[in-house]
C-alpha cells in the first residue's frame, strides 16, 4: 500500500464526515455510545479498527501521533498501527506522552498527565457496560435509557457476598455526570481516577461493535462503589526495577524459570522519561534517547522509518521532552498497594 | 541488566517476509495464476465474493491467491478493499425471472413450466477421489463448457436441447422427472411460488418500493427489517447460516422446509441514469436463488397457507441459498404469528450479530494480542484474595 | 443553479474538512472558548464559519434545515452543490442554520429519543459577534465556569433540562465558532 492510493488518513471523506457526527453527538452525551456505520478496516476487528477510525476522523497534518498497547509505544500492534498512520497521512509520530497531541491507546491511560490540545483515543472491544449481565441489545439500550443500572450493582455486591471484594480489576465500569454508566475499555481499574476530570479530550471507538463515544474534558466520572466497600485503584506492591517509580502501573515479568520475576512500568515513556531524569530503580538501567520522529515522505513506503525500535535509536538525538506530569502523580487517588 | 523485549518492527517486517515466502511454497512448482483460480476453484471465487459482498470474480481469486487459500481472509482482504470503493449509485432489482438459467430444480414437483434443469452439480456424483487429476490428466470432457446450454442428465453426451415453453409443459415421462434437464432456455421462466401463490396457498409477499437499509453504510439497528435480515444473511459466513438452518431441521425452530425452487443462472444488472432517463444495462452477474416452501402452523386469523423462506446469493452457491432461505424463515416467526421457542435460529439478535465472519474472526483472534496489562490486574487481584482467605483461615484455626 | 454556487468550496478538503473538524470539536468540548473556522466563501448572509461547519458535516445523509434570510436561492444552491444535502423543514432537519430569531421557536427541532438521544438537530446559529462573556456556563468540558454571549438564557436552560436528550448549538460570527451541547447548565451571569 503506497499512500498515494488512498485518501489522506485512509478513510474517504464521506466516512470521516460521518464519524465526526458520531463524535460531536458522543460530545454532547457524555458516556452516551452513539451507533455509527463503522467501516471494514485493513486491520481485523479486534486489532482496534474503531479506534483507527476515530483518529484518522480526527487526525490534521500538523498532528504528532503517539499509539501505545498495553502501555508500550513498541508493542507489535502499536508499531503496526503508527505505520499506518505514518503511511497513509503522513503524521509526525512520537513516543513522548508530553509530545502527542493525538494519543490513541489499547488497555492503558499513560501516567503522565494529559494537557489541553490533546485527545485520547481508545480501542474497545465491548463497548456496552451491561453486556456481560444482558446479552441483548435491545434490553441493554433500555436499561440505559430508563438508567436501570440495578443489575450492574447487584453484580458488583455479588463478587463483595463472594469474595468480600469487586472481583473487578479491569474495564471496572463507571458512571459519567451521574447519568450513563460506560465501559472504560479494559483498561486496569488503577487507571480509572485519570479518566475523571481529564484536561484532554477522551474519544472512545469500538468498530466491531459499531459505537463510538466520549468524555469531553473536565467531565465527572465515577468508578461505582459501595458505601461500605468504596473504589481502590490497585497496583502491585512494588516500585518499578528499572526507574524505581511507586506510582506507576507494573508489568510483572518473569525473568527465570526458578520464580525470579521483575516489575517494570508498563507505560515505557514514563519509564525512560524518569530514567532519563536520573531515577534508577531496583535493577536501574541507563537513559535512552528520544522517539520523536519526523514524518516520512509520501509517498515512499521504505521500512523502518518509523524508528520504534529503541535499539535503532540513534543515541545522539536530543533529550526527551520529559517534563510536565513526572513525578507529580497527579492522578494518584486511593492507590492501594498489593500486599503478597 | 534486564532487558524488556522490543524490536516489534523488526519482527512484524520479519514475519511479512516469511508469510510471503510461505504463500508462494516450493518455487520449484509453478505459480499458481489468478486466472487459474477463478477458473477452477470458481466455487471458492464464489464464497468470497458473496460474503465480502463484492462481485468480481478476478478480485476474489486475487484474494484467494494472497490468502494463501483461506477463505476468511480472503473475505477480509474483499471487504477491505469494497469499503474505500465510492457509490455511484444503486441498481434496479435484479429480475431473477428473467435469468438466463444454467441450473434450476424443484424439490415440490415432479415436473413443471420452465423445466427441471440439473445443471453443474455435484449432486449425483460419486464422492471417489479422482486420481486421474492428480495424474494431472483430465477426465474426458463430459459437458459442454459453460456458458452454453447444460446438458440433459449427468456423464451422459449433451442431448439437443430442447425448449419447454410455459405455456406447454413437458409432459411427465420417464425422462424427464428429477434429475432430467429439461435444456436451456432463453425465455423466461417463472417462480413456482407463483404456482401457488395464484391459487392462494402460498403467503403473499408484500412488494414495497422501500429503500432497504445498507448494512454497509448504517450501523445495524434491532428490531431489524426483514430486508436487513437478509442482507445480512447473504452476507453471513456460510457454516454460520448453514448450521443454524441445520438446527431448525433438527427442532430447534422446526419450519418444515422444502425446496420450491432453486435456481442458479446469470441475470442482467440494470441502473437508473437520470441524465438519460433510462435504465442501462451495466452488467450480468451470476446468483443462486432459493425459495423453500414451508408449513404453517395455523393461526386464529389466517387461513391454512404455506409460507416462504428466500435466499440469494452471488455466485453458485447453493448450499448457502439453501440455508439462507431456512433461516429466512425461521426469523419470520413474529410476522407470521408464530410463538418464539427459543431457537437460536429464531433470534434475530443471535443471528444478526454473529453471522458476519469478518467481525467474528476478528473478535475471536485478538485475544492473542497481548493482555498482559489486564492479566497483571487479574494476578494481582487473586494473590489479594487468595491472602486475605488464607489469612482468615488461620485466624480461625 | 447559479455559477457562484459552484464557488467558495473547500480547495483541499481532506485538509481543510480536518482542521475544520477538530477547530468545532475543541469548540463543542468546551463550551465557552471561541474557535477558528476558515476555508470556505459561502454566499450571503452565510458566515465564513458557519460555511465552513456546513462543508465539514453535512452530506446527503444530513437533511439541512435554512431558517429566514439564510433560506434564499443562492445558500440553498451552494449547499446543495456542495454537500448534496436535501433541504427540508425544521422538524426533519439534522443540521439547522439561522439567525436566532429565525429558528424561533426552537421546540420545533428534533431532541432525539429516549434510547437514542443521538437522534437530534444540531443548530448552527448566526450571531453578529460573539464573546467569551454573558450567561454562566458549567457543566462537561468547563474547568469551573465558562461565559459566552448567548442569544437567550431561557431556551437554552430549558434544553438543557431535558438533558440527555435535546439539540446541540454551534453559535458561528465571521470566522469565529462556540459550542454549547446539551449537557450545558446554563445561568445568568
Amino acid at each position: 500500500m503506497t499512500a498515494g492510493d488512498y485518501n489522506f488518513a485512509y478513510l474517504d471523506e464521506q466516512t470521516k464526515c460521518m464519524i465526526r457526527r458520531a463524535i460531536l453527538k458522543g460530545i454532547a452525551v457524555p458516556g452516551y455510545q452513539v451507533p455509527f456505520a463503522s467501516r471494514e478496516m485493513p486491520m481485523p476487528y479486534g486489532w482496534g479498527t474503531g479506534g483507527v477510525q476515530v483518529t484518522a476522523a480526527c487526525l490534521t497534518p500538523d498532528d504528532t501521533l503517539k499509539v501505545i498497547d498495553q502501555g508500550a509505544d513498541d508493542t507489535t500492534n502499536a508499531v503496526s498501527i503508527r505505520k499506518f498512520f505514518q503511511r497513509t497521512a503522513g503524521v509526525a509520530v512520537t513516543e513522548a506522552t508530553a509530545e502527542a497531541t493525538i494519543i490513541q491507546t489499547r488497555h492503558r491511560i499513560p501516567e503522565t498527565a494529559l494537557t489541553e490540545g490533546q485527545i485520547l483515543v481508545y480501542q474497545v472491544p465491548i463497548p456496552e457496560p451491561l453486556r456481560f449481565l444482558e446479552p441483548r441489545e435491545t434490553e441493554t439500550r433500555k436499561m440505559h435509557e430508563l438508567e436501570e443500572y440495578g443489575l450492574m450493582h447487584v453484580k458488583l455486591y455479588e463478587d463483595i457476598a463472594r469474595h468480600g471484594q469487586i472481583a473487578t480489576s479491569y474495564a471496572y465500569p463507571v458512571k459519567v455526570e451521574g447519568r450513563y454508566v460506560m465501559d472504560p475499555s479494559p483498561i486496569p481499574k488503577f487507571d480509572n481516577p485519570k479518566l475523571s476530570d481529564s484536561s484532554a479530550i477522551q474519544l472512545f471507538g469500538a468498530g466491531r461493535e459499531q459505537r463510538i463515544y466520549a468524555l469531553p474534558p473536565y467531565t465527572h466520572v465515577v468508578s461505582l462503589d459501595f458505601d461500605d466497600h468504596p473504589f481502590v485503584a490497585s497496583k502491585a506492591a512494588h516500585d518499578c526495577d528499572l526507574c524505581g517509580a511507586a506510582d506507576s502501573y507494573l508489568d510483572e515479568v518473569i525473568t527465570d524459570d526458578l520464580g525470579g520475576r521483575m516489575f517494570v512500568c508498563s507505560d515505557t515513556d514514563f519509564c525512560r522519561c524518569r530514567r532519563a531524569a536520573g531515577h534508577t530503580g531496583r535493577l536501574g538501567a541507563p537513559v535512552t534517547a528520544s522517539r520523536t520522529v519526523a514524518p516520512p515522505p509520501p509517498p515512499s513506503p521504505t521500512r523502518g522509518e518509523g524508528g520504534a525500535d529503541p535499539d535503532l535509536s540513534d543515541p545522539g538525538a536530543s533529550p526527551p521532552p520529559c517534563g510536565e506530569g513526572l513525578g507529580v502523580g497527579g492522578h494518584r487517588h486511593d492507590i492501594k498497594e498489593t500486599a503478597e | 541488566m534486564y532487558v524488556a523485549v522490543k524490536g516489534g518492527e523488526r519482527a512484524i517486517d520479519a514475519a511479512h517476509a516469511w508469510l510471503a515466502a510461505e504463500r508462494r511454497g516450493d518455487t520449484g512448482i509453478a505459480a499458481l495464476s489468478v486466472a487459474q483460480i477463478r477458473e477452477q476453484l470458481a466455487l471458492a471465487v464464489n464464497r468470497v465474493m458473496a460474503e465480502g459482498s463484492l462481485y468480481d470474480p478476478d478480485l476474489a481469486a486475487l484474494a484467494i491467491k494472497q490468502a494463501r487459500g483461506d477463505l476468511i481472509e480472503a473475505v477480509f482482504l474483499i471487504c477491505a478493499y469494497r469499503t474505500t470503493l465510492p457509490r455511484f449509485g444503486s441498481s434496479r432489482p435484479i429480475n431473477t425471472g428473467d435469468m438466463a438459467l444454467t441450473r434450476r430444480i424443484s424439490a415440490t414437483f415432479k415436473d413443471l413450466p420452465g423445466g427441471q434443469i440439473l445443471g453443474p452439480t455435484f449432486d449425483y456424483t460419486h464422492r471417489l477421489l479422482d486420481f486421474a487429476l492428480m495424474a494431472e490428466g483430465e477426465a474426458p470432457l463430459a459437458a459442454p463448457p459453460p456458458p452454453s446450454p447444460p446438458h440433459r442428465g449427468g456423464g451422459e453426451a449433451p442431448l439437443p436441447a430442447t425448449l419447454p415453453h410455459l405455456d406447454t409443459p413437458v409432459p411427465p415421462s420417464p425422462l424427464v422427472g428429477e434429475g432430467w434437464g429439461g435444456g436451456g432456455t432463453p425465455a423466461p421462466v417463472p417462480h413456482v411460488t407463483d404456482f401457488l401463490n395464484r391459487d392462494g396457498l402460498i403467503q403473499s409477499e408484500v412488494p414495497s418500493d422501500a429503500t432497504p437499509p445498507d448494512l454497509t453504510r448504517e450501523p445495524m439497528e434491532l428490531p431489524a427489517s426483514r430486508p436487513l435480515r437478509l442482507q445480512a444473511l447473504t452476507r453471513g459466513d456460510e457454516g454460520f447460516v448453514l448450521s443454524l438452518a441445520y438446527s431448525t431441521q433438527r427442532g430447534y425452530g422446526r419450519t418444515h422446509a422444502f425446496v420450491g425452487e432453486l435456481r442458479i443462472g446469470t441475470v442482467a444488472v440494470e441502473m437508473d441514469i437520470p441524465e438519460l432517463g433510462f435504465a442501462v444495462d451495466i452488467g450480468e452477474i451470476e446468483v443462486t436463488e432459493c425459495e423453500t416452501v414451508n408449513q404453517f402452523t395455523g393461526s386464529r386469523t389466517e387461513p391454512p397457507q404455506f409460507t416462504r423462506g428466500y435466499g440469494l446469493v452471488f455466485g453458485q452457491t447453493e448450499r448457502k441459498a439453501i440455508s439462507m432461505s431456512l433461516v429466512d424463515r425461521a426469523l419470520r416467526w413474529k410476522e407470521l404469528g408464530e410463538d418464539f421457542i427459543g431457537a437460536p435460529a429464531q433470534d434475530e439478535e443471535f443471528v444478526l450479530m454473529h453471522a458476519d465472519n469478518v467481525q467474528a474472526t476478528g473478535f475471536l483472534e485478538h485475544i492473542k494480542l497481548p493482555h498482559y496489562v489486564d492479566f497483571q490486574s487479574e494476578l494481582e487481584l487473586i494473590r489479594r484474595l487468595r491472602a486475605e482467605a488464607i489469612t482468615q483461615r488461620e485466624a480461625a484455626e | 443553479m447559479t455559477p457562484e454556487a459552484l464557488l467558495g468550496g473547500f480547495a483541499d478538503a481532506p485538509v481543510q474538512s480536518a482542521h475544520a473538524f477538530r477547530a468545532s470539536l475543541e469548540a463543542l468540548a468546551r463550551p465557552g472558548t471561541l474557535q477558528h473556522l476558515t476555508g470556505a466563501i459561502p454566499p450571503a448572509p452565510m458566515s465564513v464559519a458557519a460555511g465552513v461547519l456546513v462543508l465539514t458535516l453535512c452530506d446527503g445523509t444530513t437533511p439541512v434545515h435554512l431558517a429566514g434570510g439564510h433560506d434564499c436561492g443562492p445558500l440553498r444552491d451552494w449547499i446543495t452543490f456542495h454537500t448534496g444535502a436535501p433541504l427540508v423543514a425544521a422538524e426533519a432537519a439534522v443540521f439547522a442554520i439561522g439567525a436566532w430569531g429565525a429558528l424561533q421557536p426552537v421546540s420545533r427541532f428534533a431532541i432525539g429519543q429516549p434510547d437514542y438521544p443521538d437522534r437530534s438537530a444540531t443548530l448552527i446559529i448566526e450571531m453578529p459577534e460573539l464573546t467569551a462573556e454573558g450567561p454562566r456556563l458549567t457543566g462537561p468540558g468547563i474547568r469551573r465556569a465558562a461565559h459566552l454571549s448567548l442569544p437567550a438564557i431561557t431556551e437554552f436552560a430549558v434544553n438543557s433540562a431535558l438533558f440527555p436528550l435535546g439539540f446541540d448549538c454551534f453559535f458561528t460570527a465571521g470566522q469565529q465558532v462556540a459550542g454549547l451541547p446539551r449537557s450545558t447548565r446554563i445561568e445568568a451571569a
